[in-house]
């Protein structure tokens, strides 16, 4: 006999992606690597949003993730951007490189 | 049958739609009519004109509450312009204003003066707005993001510049994940309260247990997220690479108007929204204020780099904010107020004088570039003398003020802890601002280079400075203001 996925499920998992998440921002080196870590935290958000919409039977969560969504692209669009710009002028994208400022 | 773009919500959205019109206005118009670099600084008339007209639509508001009191509400309650967003809302367009006056001599001088700037700064602002007036989750995330997503391309402005983009990308990363760790907190806020209106979820959290897991979460990934946007420490590491990468006049707005933008969120959650969970979110604001303040004042007096000295005080400040949010009384509250009114003018006049100082092939960014502009420059000079003694906190200037309501705040809610080692934090603060001072007024320099000035710059230096001055000698009329902006 399966149990049913309830609400508290989709809590855990997407409390593992915020950890996950958390974790790819603060170890890796990579600063693509880096924003799709920050993805990933986006998407633990969703998957709460959509998950208490469901359980709830409210629409609100399910708009604010559509919002969500489109901020993530809005976000990853100009980071890109930013990438690029920095490769032209330094030729890397590896973040213990970026390092002209400090303290 | 509702209705769903009435008259009122018109009148509430009706500065924003002025501003976003006229920051994509200045987009267009930047191509058409300006190819010449030269002509560019023409540019600033349209955010002058735009602020203009944003400025008479908030002057209807703020007399159609002048008379009826209480506040409007819009689009079903997802929009709120109440005293306190009003008061927030003209700390923006004085900004802002102000940072384009000061803006076009500065990009000139480093020859990469575009068009894009003053429509960014524009739309930047149109999403300060929503952060003040929002009163719904959807509303002030989105609100939020506006704002940051055109901060990462205003650091990143000076696209040919190394320490720029680093400083973009740094800002961009952490600045994401911030906000990914705020949009968490909201959603559970959502989970718990089955409503994305603030006033709904206030009742859903005033009838939880304030160390309810669920609950205790949303509080904590909220505050993470909101203490990277107002840099304080321990999340601060961004600030002072950012200040430092970014061209002086983003670093001026970033300084002053993300910083009350976010702390306009962060007031109307803690005293709204959050209030009766305080028993969870108050050791965790004494404890960032506290280190604030360590971080913010210690690593200021070691450093070399005038940007970075002065991120390392407004890490500081932030932390003087967040403790009369722990005050939690009408004292320490109208202190906050008064406190990021004077913190925007103290700080855009401190930037403007280091901007004054770059000029073609110098950075002006240095300690000792200040060295001698009391014989360079004397009003420089003097104006500069004020911000810093205002910054100190020192009685005549306005700086005194703040920082005296807060101490109030704290010795009426029995804080007496707090309120020593803020006083105590003030001596440190004086050190490092005065090293400063000395390089101005003692120090000389040989082969001096006039600091660079424009209409716009002087204009700007004028009003910050007789307003710290006037704020601190005449203090009434602006407790009065803050005192009706606090009260619901």
């Amino acid at each position: 006999m399966l149990h049913p996925i309830t609400v508290t499920h989709y809590l855990v998992l997407s409390a593992a992606l915020l950890l996950i998440g958390t974790l790819g921002v603060l170890l890796r080196r990579n600063a693509v690597v880096i924003m799709m870590s920050i993805e990933l935290i986006l998407n633990a958000v969703n998957i709460n949003l959509i998950a208490f919409s469901e359980h709830l039977k409210t629409l609100n969560g399910q708009i604010f993730a559509i919002f969500v969504i489109t901020v993530a692209v809005a976000e990853a669009a100009v980071g890109l951007g930013i990438l690029i710009a920095l490769f032209r002028n330094k030729e890397t994208v590896l973040i213990d490189e970026i390092d002209i400022l400090k303290w | 049958m509702s209705v769903y773009y009435s008259s009122t919500d018109h009148f509430v959205l009706l500065p924003v739609i002025l501003l976003a019109l006229f920051g994509c206005a200045t987009l267009l118009f930047d191509f058409w009519l300006f190819p010449d670099a030269r002509q560019r600084r023409f540019l600033v008339w349209f955010l002058l004109i735009g602020e203009a007209f944003a400025g008479v639509a908030l002057w209807r508001q703020q007399s159609f509450l002048n008379q009826h009191g209480g506040s409007i509400n819009a689009f079903n309650g997802s929009l709120v312009v109440d005293g306190f967003s009003l008061y927030f809302h003209w700390i923006f367009l004085a900004t802002t204003t102000l940072v384009g006056l000061i803006s076009y001599r500065y990009f000139e001088v480093r020859e990469e003066h575009h068009g894009e700037y003053y429509g960014l700064i524009m739309l930047a602002q149109c999403g300060m707005f929503f952060l003040a007036s929002g009163n719904e989750l959807v509303t002030l995330f989105i609100g939020l993001e506006t704002m940051a997503v055109t901060f990462y391309v205003l650091v990143g402005f000076l696209r040919a510049d190394k320490r720029s983009n680093e400083a973009a990308l740094k800002y961009l990363l952490l600045g994401g994940f911030s906000s990914g760790f705020l949009a968490y907190g909201f959603s559970i806020l959502y989970g718990i309260s089955g409503s994305t209106k603030l006033n709904e979820i206030a009742s859903a959290v005033a009838a939880r247990d304030p160390f309810d897991p669920l609950l205790f979460l949303a509080i904590a990934t909220i505050l993470v997220g909101l203490f990277f946007k107002v840099s304080a420490a321990p999340f601060h590491m961004w600030t002072p690479d950012a200040y430092e990468g970014a061209p002086t006049v983003v670093t001026a707005y970033l300084a002053v108007g993300s910083k009350a933008a976010s702390l306009a969120l962060l007031v109307r959650l803690l005293t709204g929204a959050l209030s009766t969970a305080h028993a969870a979110w108050e050791p965790l604001l004494i404890g960032v204020a506290l280190l604030s303040m360590t971080v913010g004042n210690f690593a200021a007096v070691t450093q070399t780099n005038t940007k970075r000295l002065l991120a390392y005080s407004s890490i500081n400040h932030a932390g003087y904010i967040l403790l009369g949010l722990v005050a939690r009384n009408t004292i320490g509250l109208q202190g906050v107020m008064i406190y990021i009114l004077v913190y925007a003018f103290m700080n855009l006049g401190a930037f403007l004088v280091l901007t004054s100082l770059a000029s073609k092939g110098i950075a002006g960014e240095d300690i000792n570039d200040l060295n001698g502009l009391m014989q360079k420059s004397p009003a420089h000079a003097l104006w500069m003398l004020v911000f810093l003694l205002s910054l100190a906190g020192i009685p005549p200037t306005a700086g005194f003020l703040g920082k005296y309501l807060i101490f109030l705040g704290l010795l009426q809610s029995g804080h007496y802890i707090l309120a020593i080692f803020a006083a105590l934090y003030v001596a440190v603060a004086i050190y490092y601002y005065f090293r400063l001072v000395r390089a101005m007024f003692t120090q000389k320099q040989e082969n001096a280079v006039a600091p660079t000035t424009s209409l716009g710059m002087k204009l700007a230096l004028g009003v910050t400075g007789v307003l710290t001055l006037v704020i601190g000698v005449y203090p009434e009329p602006w407790l009065r203001f803050a005192q009706w902006s606090i009260t619901r």
